[in-house]
């Protein structure tokens, strides 16, 4: 009978392993075949002029592969999101942990969480036919589609993830710090901002760090609303990012071809862009731990 | 044990990609490949099974780079592809075989006044040389030019047409063509081409020298702006008994009608 029952762990212990080395497996194939193909592009087309190059031009007679202008479109595409998305999911937060009454707190819950399962495009349809005229008329410029739109997308598609987890963080605060708070004669928005906020500091730099994660990676949406052409980032100019520069070539380069293999390398970019983010991540995640 | 459990794990993972690999049965004809073909392939497809009982048609929309891909590894029975093979391309032993015209249409927003633009000016216009439209007869506006991702079969046919390779300066580059006409609806000043088998009465289809896009000044080459819809097959390996009937189907005179109705202009 015991050693039934031994024999039944021992089962469902190798059972578990499986399951859990498939997603090893799947990271680590990954992995290896985005460095295979990614490196000998960058080989080839040298590392300076791969990385600050400032043309791309990948089906020219005479093809350039410098990504730099992407480079530096996702960086500032991202910082603009973050910059415009974390204070307002921020001060929601704060304003659904702390001041919301209970009625108006679960619906807007309720929507925040309806916004988090928008596919992303459904976000570059909307900003297609809605935000990019907009700009357009708004702004008086030939085009709207641009940077800004993009910007804006990515705002609103970072809100959710950046609303719920800084919500968490706020809701783990000791409700004793805040009483204290107030016994000592604090009014309730010094105490939110004095000691919930540095209470849950870490937390909130998680979400924003989240929030990074999910605009670096995002392509749908923003492929429908940047224009999409290779140019260096100005804020009402047609941009390309690193995500959609791998998406939209994909389908049409040759196998085999530079064109295909320069766009691997760009993807490699792109991965090596989000394990930094995620390395950040975690590095928040245990100091908020402790 | 690890051991065991990690070859197990690997031989289940092959095996799994081994049987996803293997050729469909006769029964199916599966093509892929271009975008701008699906309205033609697929009125094809549609046919093709109504007349056979039984058979399946399967079409895979992965752009035509993708379809010669899949031919040329034997993922596929026939590759759709709206350019003209590259000679790579035949090298790896592909063979073409042309199924249909197909007109590029230069399509404006239907609030602009300008109707006709003969192909010199379009490249000047695409090229940056011309970049409002009150110099040719329209209002007075920056011209917004739309197009298509590098590799598109469109903006490869548009830009050897109209002389402006590798030399567009596009405003937009977008992915498909439904992206290029609902930007075109949405902005007065935009300029764009499409196949003329997809454009909508969203948009304005611009004539070409004097000449209106049609089926007739297509097949005739009056109307100059065009590109070839290809079939691509392996010279190596035999299709399949359904597949050859189904390419035999298509090639024949049988299939002009549905070709024309699906906005292509038969060659057969």
């Amino acid at each position: 009978m015991k050693n039934r029952k031994r024999l039944m762990e021992n089962a469902i212990h190798g059972i578990f392993l499986i399951l859990g080395l498939i997603t090893v497996g799947c990271v680590l194939l990954i992995t290896v075949y985005l460095v295979i193909s990614g490196i000998p592009a960058i080989h080839k087309i040298g590392i300076l002029n791969f990385f600050f190059g400032k043309k791309w031009a990948s089906t020219a007679v005479q093809p350039q592969y410098g990504i730099f202008p992407f480079i530096l479109t996702s960086i500032y595409g991202t910082a603009g999101a973050i910059v415009a998305g974390v204070p307002i999911g921020f001060m929601t937060a704060v304003y659904l942990s702390k001041i919301a009454p209970p009625k108006v707190k679960n619906v807007m819950e309720a929507a925040v969480s309806l916004l988090a399962g928008i596919p992303s495009v459904v976000y570059g349809l909307v900003g297609m036919m809605v935000l990019v005229p907009g700009i357009r008329i708004v702004f008086q410029i030939p085009d709207g589609a641009s940077l800004f739109a993009a910007i804006i997308v990515l705002a609103i598609m970072i809100l959710p993830s950046i609303i719920k987890v800084s919500l968490t963080a706020l809701e783990a605060v000791p409700k004793e710090y805040e009483d204290a708070s107030l016994a000592l004669g604090a009014t309730p928005v010094e105490t939110y901002f004095r000691v919930s906020v540095p209470a849950a500091k870490s937390g909130i730099a998680a979400a924003a760090a989240l929030g990074v994660g999910r605009a670096v990676g995002e392509a749908m949406a923003i492929m429908m609303v940047a224009g999409n052409a290779p140019n260096m980032p100005k804020v009402f100019q047609s941009v390309r990012f690193l995500t959609t520069a791998v998406a939209s070539e994909m389908s049409y380069a040759a196998d085999g071809s530079l064109q295909k293999q320069a766009l691997f390398s760009i993807a490699l970019v792109l991965f090596l862009f989000i394990m930094m983010i995620n390395a950040a991540l975690n590095f928040f995640l245990k100091h908020s731990k402790e | 044990m690890k051991k065991f459990i990690t070859l197990i794990t690997i031989v289940s993972l092959v095996s799994a990609v081994m049987t996803g690999c293997g050729k469909e049965d006769s029964g199916t004809v599966s093509t892929d490949g271009s975008t701008s073909m699906e309205k033609v392939i697929g009125a094809l497809g549609e046919a093709f099974e109504e007349n056979n009982s039984g058979v399946t048609f399967t079409y895979n929309p992965a752009g035509s780079g993708s379809g010669i891909t899949a031919v040329a590894e034997g993922r596929c029975d026939i590759g759709l592809s709206s350019r003209n093979l590259k000679d790579e391309e035949k090298a790896q032993g592909l063979t073409e075989t042309v199924l249909a015209l197909d007109g590029i249409a230069v399509i404006v927003n239907p609030d602009n006044p300008v109707n006709d633009l003969d192909l010199e000016t379009l490249g000047k216009v695409y090229m940056g040389e011309i970049t409002n439209w009150k110099d040719i007869g329209g209002n007075d506006l920056e011209i917004v030019l739309i197009g298509r991702e590098a590799g598109s079969g469109t903006r490869e046919g548009f830009e050897s047409i109209t002389g402006t390779e590798d030399a567009c300066r596009y405003r937009q580059e977008l992915t498909s063509t439904g992206d290029v006409i609902t930007t075109v609806a949405g902005n007065p000043a935009a300029i764009g081409y499409a196949s003329l088998a997809s454009v909508k009465e969203t948009v304005k289809t611009l004539l070409a020298g004097g000449i209106v896009p049609t089926e007739e000044t297509v097949k005739d080459g009056s109307y100059v702006v065009q590109r070839p819809f290809v079939l691509v097959t392996k010279s190596s390996t035999e299709l399949s008994e359904t597949a050859q009937k189904f390419f035999d189907y298509i090639t024949s005179p049988e299939a002009d009608e549905i070709i024309s109705s699906a906005g292509a202009v038969p060659v057969n």
